[in-house]
C-alpha cells in the first residue's frame, strides 16, 4: 500500500508544552464482522496533539467503524489503538468507552430528550461539585453561543442548536480526543458552512485533538490539518488537503477528492506524451518509461477561443462564480476546464487549451513500467 | 388553451376517502359512543344519588375493608408487575445470556393464563389439603408456622405472575426503541451501566412502564373471582356479592360507581403517559441499546431467574392442569363429555358473537372517523375506546338497569296492544350479553382495526383511482385486503377476552347458560379441582392465540435483533 506519511508540524497542546508523542495511534487495526465482512482492513494512522484530522470516504468505506473503534464502542479484531501513548484497545484488553475520555458527536446528536440543555451538557461531569459544574456548563453554553437556552429541552431547539449542544456536551469532560461523526450532514447548506467554521474555531481554541468522519470533501478540506482517504477499510493516502487534491496517489483518491479527467499517456525519457502534446514530469526519474494515464484537474486547464484551437466546447455547467466547460478533443477524448464566469464561451466554439504543468499527475497502469 | 382543474383540499379528501356527503355518519358514532357510555353513566349516576341506609350499612360492615383491599391489591400488583415485568424486560434487552433469545418471547406466555385459573392452581397446590402441606405433614413437620395461603399477599403474588407480561411487553418495546447512539453518547461521557439504566433508560422508558403497570392494575381491579378464592374481597367482588346476596340493583350500581372511579383514575394515568410519549421518541439510526454479554455464573443467574419466573407463571399451572386433565379423563363419568361439549359450544358461540359485534362496531367507528374527521367523531372515538378500562362488574351492573327498563317499556306497549305481557325480552338474553361484551371489549378490536387503516397511505387510494378504479373496486381490491388482517386480529383478541371473561357472563347470562369460564369458577368454588382442569386448559390454550398475535406484532423488533 502506498501511503505517504508526512512530517506533521510541531503542535503545542493546551498546557503549552511541546508533546512529542502522537495523541492517537492506530496500528494495523482490523475489524471483521461476523460473516467475514472486513470493515477495517489493516489501518495504521498517527494523529498529533491538537490536530484536526478528517477520515474521508464514501459510505461503507469503514470510516464510521474506525471512529467507533477509537471510541471503544466496537471491539477490534486485530491490531491496537493507543491514546497519548497508552494502549486502549489491543489483543487482550480494551478500555471501556466510559473510561477513555473520548468525546463523540453523533450524526443524530443523540441528545437525551428527557434532560434540559444544561442537564445534557452537565451529564458527563456529574462527579464535579455542583458549583464548578454550573460554571463549566455556563462557560460551554457561552462558547457555543447558546447562553440563555440552558432550560430548554432538545425538542425545542433547531437542528443547528442541537448540534451545538451535542458539541458542548462532549467538550464538557475535556476529552483527550474528539470524534465527529458527520455532524453537519443533517443541517441545511447555509447553516452547515457557518457551523463548520464555528466548530473548528471552538475545537482549535480548546486545543482538542479531533477526528472528523465525513463523505463531504469540502467539509474535510476546509476543516482539516490533514485528510485520510479510506478505501474499503484501507487508507489510500494521508496528507494535507492541498496535497491529496493535487497529488492523488491513485484514481480512487483523485475522483474522491474532486473532478478529474484522465488522458491516456506514456512516460519516456522524463517526459509525458499525450494526444495533447508532451509535458515535463515532476518527479519521475530520467530513463523511466511506463504507460498510464495523466490526471488533469479542470482548474489546471484554461481555454481561450481560437479558430485554430484543438478543442471544441461541447457543454457548459454554470456554477455561479465559475463555469465548468466540457471539451471534445480531436481524438474523441473529453476534458473539463474550470474558468471564471467573466466572458462565457458558447457551445461549439473552437478553443486552445493551456495546461498549468504544476499539478499534472501521471498514474502508471498496474501492469506498466 | 386547456383549462386545468385545480384540486382543492376537499376534493382530495373525497378522492382519497370515497364518496362525499356523509352528514349522518357522525351521528352513528355518537350513537355508538352513547351506547358504550350508557352503563358507566348509569352507575355513575347512581353514585350521585346514593341510598343512604345501604351505604351506612356497607360502611359499618364490609366497605372499609373492601376499599382497603382494593387499594392494596391494585398497588401491590402494580408494584409487583413493575418490578418483575420491568426487571425482566431490562434483563433481556440490555444483557446477553444463555437462552435470552427464547426468553424474549417465552416470558410473554403467562398472559394466556387468566388470573382465576392461576389462583385455582396455586390454592390447590398450597392449601391445607394440597400436596405441599400434605408432604410437610407427612415428613413429620408442623404446618402451623406456614403462612395462610388464602391471603391478600398470595392474591397479589399470583396476579403479578400472570399480569407482569403487560409491563414486560411494553417495557421491552420501550427499551428497544430507544436510540442506540444515545446510550453510546452516555458511555463516551463516562456513564457506567448503573448510570445508563437510572439516568437514561429508566426515565425514557417510564411512559411504557407506567402504561404497562396501569393495564395490569386495571386487570387486578376488574378481577373478582381470584380475590374471592383468596378470601380478599375487593370492590369488584363486593358489587357481585351485593347483587347476588341482596338482589339489590341500586346498591350494586352505587358500589359499581365507586369501582368505576378507581378505573377512571387508572385510565387517566395511562392516557396521560401515552400522550407524553410523543416527544420522547427519538429516531435512532444505530441498533438499540448496547447489549452486555453475561458470562459464567452471572449468565447462569440471569437464565435461572427467567426460568424460575417461567416455571412459576406458566410451567407449573400448565403442568398441573394437564395432570388434572389426565386424572379427569381416566375417571370421567359417562355423559360428562357431553357437558364439556355443550360448555365449549356455549363459550365459542358467545365469543364469536361478541367478536363479530365488536368488529363491526370497530370498523364503523374507524371508518367514520376517517370519512369525517370532525371534533364530534374524535370525541366519540375517545369515549368508545375507554371501555377496556372499565371492570366487567361495572359494565354488567350498568347494563342491567337499561335492559330492565327496555323490557318494562316494551311489555307495557305490548300489553296495551295485545292485552298480555311477554315477560323478559333483553334481560338475561344473548343480546344483553353481546351488548355488554361489545361495550367492554370493542376498544381492543378498535385499536387493531384503526392501526391497519392507518397503514393505508392516502396516495395508495389516489393511485388506484387515477388508474380508473371506482370506489367499489378501491374498496374491495385495495382497502379491504389491507384492513382485513387488522379486523381478524381484533376479532381474535375479543374472542379470547370473552372466552375467559367472568363478571359480565355471571351477571347477564341466560338462566342455566354455562360457559367454560363459568364452569371453572363454580367447580373451583367447590374445590373440585380436577373438574376445572379440562375447561381451564381449553381457556389457556385459546389464550395463547393473542399471545401469538402480540409476538408477531413485535416480530419486527425480533428481526432487527437477529440482524445485529
Amino acid at each position: 500500500m502506498n501511503v505517504s506519511i508526512r512530517q506533521a508540524p510541531e503542535i503545542r497542546d493546551p498546557s503549552g508544552h511541546a508533546t512529542p508523542g502522537p495523541a492517537l495511534e492506530l496500528r494495523d487495526v482490523y475489524k471483521e464482522y461476523p460473516g467475514g465482512v472486513r470493515a477495517v482492513d489493516g489501518l495504521t494512522l498517527s494523529i498529533e496533539q491538537g490536530e484536526f484530522f478528517s477520515l474521508m470516504g464514501p459510505s461503507g468505506c469503514g470510516k464510521t467503524t474506525t471512529l467507533r473503534l477509537i471510541a471503544g464502542l466496537d471491539s477490534l479484531t486485530a491490531g491496537s489503538i493507543a491514546i497519548s501513548g497508552v494502549e486502549v484497545s489491543g489483543r487482550t484488553h480494551a478500555v471501556p468507552p466510559e473510561e477513555r475520555r473520548v468525546g463523540v458527536v453523533f450524526q443524530d446528536y443523540a441528545l437525551f430528550p428527557h434532560m434540559t440543555v444544561a442537564e445534557n451538557i452537565g451529564f458527563g461531569i456529574h462527579a464535579m461539585p455542583r458549583q464548578p459544574r454550573g460554571i463549566r456548563v455556563a462557560d460551554l453554553l457561552d462558547l457555543v453561543g447558546l447562553a440563555g437556552l440552558d432550560g430548554k429541552y432538545p425538542h425545542e431547539l433547531s437542528g443547528g442548536q442541537r448540534q451545538r449542544v451535542a458539541l458542548a456536551r462532549s467538550l464538557a469532560p475535556s476529552p483527550r480526543i474528539m470524534l465527529l461523526d458527520e455532524p453537519f450532514s443533517n443541517l441545511d447548506a447555509e447553516l452547515r458552512a457557518s457551523l463548520r467554521e464555528e466548530t473548528r474555531a471552538i475545537l482549535k481554541a480548546s486545543g482538542t485533538t479531533t477526528v472528523l468522519v465525513t463523505h463531504d470533501r469540502e467539509e474535510a478540506f476546509s476543516l482539516s490539518d490533514r485528510v485520510g482517504l479510506l478505501n474499503n477499510g484501507r487508507l489510500d493516502q494521508v496528507g494535507a488537503a492541498y496535497d491529496v487534491y493535487h497529488y492523488p496517489v491513485n484514481r480512487y483518491v483523485a475522483e474522491l477528492t474532486g473532478k478529474a479527467d484522465f488522458l491516456p499517456a506514456e512516460i519516456r525519457n522524463g517526459r509525458i506524451y499525450t494526444s495533447l502534446g508532451e509535458f515535463p514530469t515532476n518527479d519521475r526519474p530520467e530513463g523511466h518509461s511506463a504507460r498510464g494515464e495523466l490526471m488533469i484537474r479542470p482548474d489546471d486547464v484554461s481555454v481561450a477561443p481560437d479558430a485554430n484551437g484543438t478543442g471544441v466546447i461541447c457543454g457548459a455547467e454554470f456554477l455561479g462564480g465559475s463555469i465548468l466547460y466540457a471539451l471534445e478533443l480531436p481524438d474523441g477524448e473529453r476534458l473539463h476546464a474550470l474558468m471564471p464566469s467573466v466572458r462565457p464561451i458558447s457551445a461549439g466554439t473552437r478553443v486552445t487549451l493551456h495546461f498549468d504543468p504544476a499539478h499534472l499527475v501521471f498514474m502508471a497502469h498496474e501492469n506498466g513500467s | 388553451m386547456t383549462r386545468r382543474r385545480v384540486l382543492r383540499a376537499e376534493d382530495m379528501r373525497r378522492l382519497t376517502r370515497g364518496r362525499g356527503g356523509h352528514g349522518l355518519l357522525p351521528l352513528v358514532t355518537l350513537l355508538i359512543a352513547g351506547l358504550t357510555l350508557l352503563p358507566v353513566a348509569v352507575v355513575a349516576f347512581s353514585l350521585l344519588t346514593p341510598t343512604t341506609e345501604v351505604w351506612r350499612h356497607l360502611l359499618d360492615t364490609v366497605l372499609p375493608r373492601m376499599v382497603g383491599n382494593t387499594l392494596l391489591l391494585v398497588g401491590g400488583v402494580g408494584l409487583g408487575t413493575l418490578v418483575v415485568g420491568g426487571g425482566l424486560a431490562w434483563l433481556v434487552s440490555a444483557f446477553d445470556f444463555p437462552g435470552r433469545r427464547h426468553f424474549r418471547w417465552m416470558l410473554v406466555l403467562p398472559m394466556a393464563v387468566p388470573t382465576y385459573i392461576m389462583g385455582i392452581v396455586y390454592i390447590a397446590l398450597l392449601d391445607a389439603s394440597g400436596p405441599v402441606q400434605s408432604f410437610v405433614r407427612a415428613s413429620g413437620w408442623s404446618t402451623a408456622g406456614l403462612a395462610e395461603v388464602r391471603s391478600g399477599t398470595s392474591a397479589i403474588i399470583v396476579m403479578t405472575l400472570v399480569l407482569y407480561p403487560y409491563v414486560f411487553l411494553l417495557a421491552r418495546a420501550g427499551f428497544e426503541e430507544l436510540s442506540g447512539s444515545m446510550f453510546e453518547a452516555a458511555q463516551t461521557l463516562g456513564a457506567d451501566r448503573k448510570r445508563l439504566f437510572f439516568r437514561v433508560a429508566l426515565p425514557l422508558a417510564r411512559p411504557s412502564l407506567v402504561a404497562g403497570v396501569s393495564l395490569a392494575s386495571m386487570e387486578a381491579l376488574a378481577d373478582f373471582a381470584t380475590v374471592r378464592y383468596f378470601n380478599f374481597p375487593t370492590v369488584s367482588d363486593g358489587v357481585l356479592r351485593v347483587w347476588y346476596g341482596m338482589m339489590e340493583l341500586g346498591a350494586a350500581s352505587e358500589l359499581a360507581g365507586l369501582l368505576a372511579m378507581f378505573a377512571l383514575l387508572l385510565l387517566l394515568l395511562e392516557r396521560r403517559t401515552r400522550r407524553r410519549r410523543a416527544y420522547h421518541q427519538s429516531k435512532g439510526k444505530l441498533p438499540g441499546m448496547p447489549v452486555t454479554p453475561l458470562a459464567g455464573w452471572r449468565g447462569a443467574m440471569a437464565s435461572m431467574t427467567c426460568s424460575a419466573v417461567m416455571l412459576a407463571a406458566f410451567g407449573l399451572p400448565a403442568t398441573q392442569l394437564l395432570a388434572w386433565s389426565v386424572t379427569e379423563l381416566a375417571s370421567m363419568q359417562p355423559g360428562v363429555s357431553a357437558v364439556y361439549v355443550r360448555l365449549a359450544w356455549n363459550s365459542v358461540s358467545l365469543a364469536a358473537l361478541a367478536a363479530a359485534c365488536a368488529a363491526v362496531v370497530a370498523f364503523v367507528m374507524a371508518a367514520v372517523s376517517r370519512l369525517s374527521p370532525t371534533r364530534v367523531t374524535r370525541a366519540a372515538t375517545s369515549v368508545v375506546t375507554m371501555g377496556y378500562a372499565m371492570p366487567g362488574a361495572v359494565i354488567a351492573v350498568g347494563v342491567l338497569g337499561p335492559l330492565a327498563l327496555f323490557d318494562r317499556v316494551a311489555n307495557m306497549a305490548i300489553e296495551s296492544v295485545a292485552g298480555g305481557g311477554v315477560g323478559l325480552i333483553l334481560t338475561g338474553s344473548l343480546v344483553g350479553l353481546a351488548y355488554a361484551y361489545t361495550a367492554r371489549f370493542m376498544a381492543v378490536a378498535y385499536s387493531s382495526v384503526d392501526a391497519s387503516m392507518e397503514r393505508i397511505a392516502p396516495n395508495t387510494v389516489l393511485a388506484a383511482r387515477s388508474l380508473g378504479a371506482g370506489w367499489l373496486r378501491v374498496g374491495t381490491r385495495v382497502q379491504l385486503p389491507l384492513i382485513l388482517p387488522g379486523i381478524i386480529a381484533g376479532m381474535v383478541l375479543v374472542f379470547v377476552d370473552v372466552m375467559r371473561e367472568l363478571p359480565i357472563t355471571v351477571v347477564l347470562r341466560p338462566f342455566g347458560y354455562d360457559t367454560l369460564a363459568i364452569w371453572v369458577w363454580q367447580m373451583a368454588a367447590e374445590s373440585l379441582w380436577t373438574s376445572t382442569a379440562i375447561p381451564a386448559l381449553a381457556i389457556v390454550l385459546v389464550g395463547l392465540l393473542p399471545v401469538k398475535l402480540l409476538l408477531d406484532a413485535s416480530g419486527a423488533g425480533m428481526q432487527r435483533e437477529e440482524r445485529r
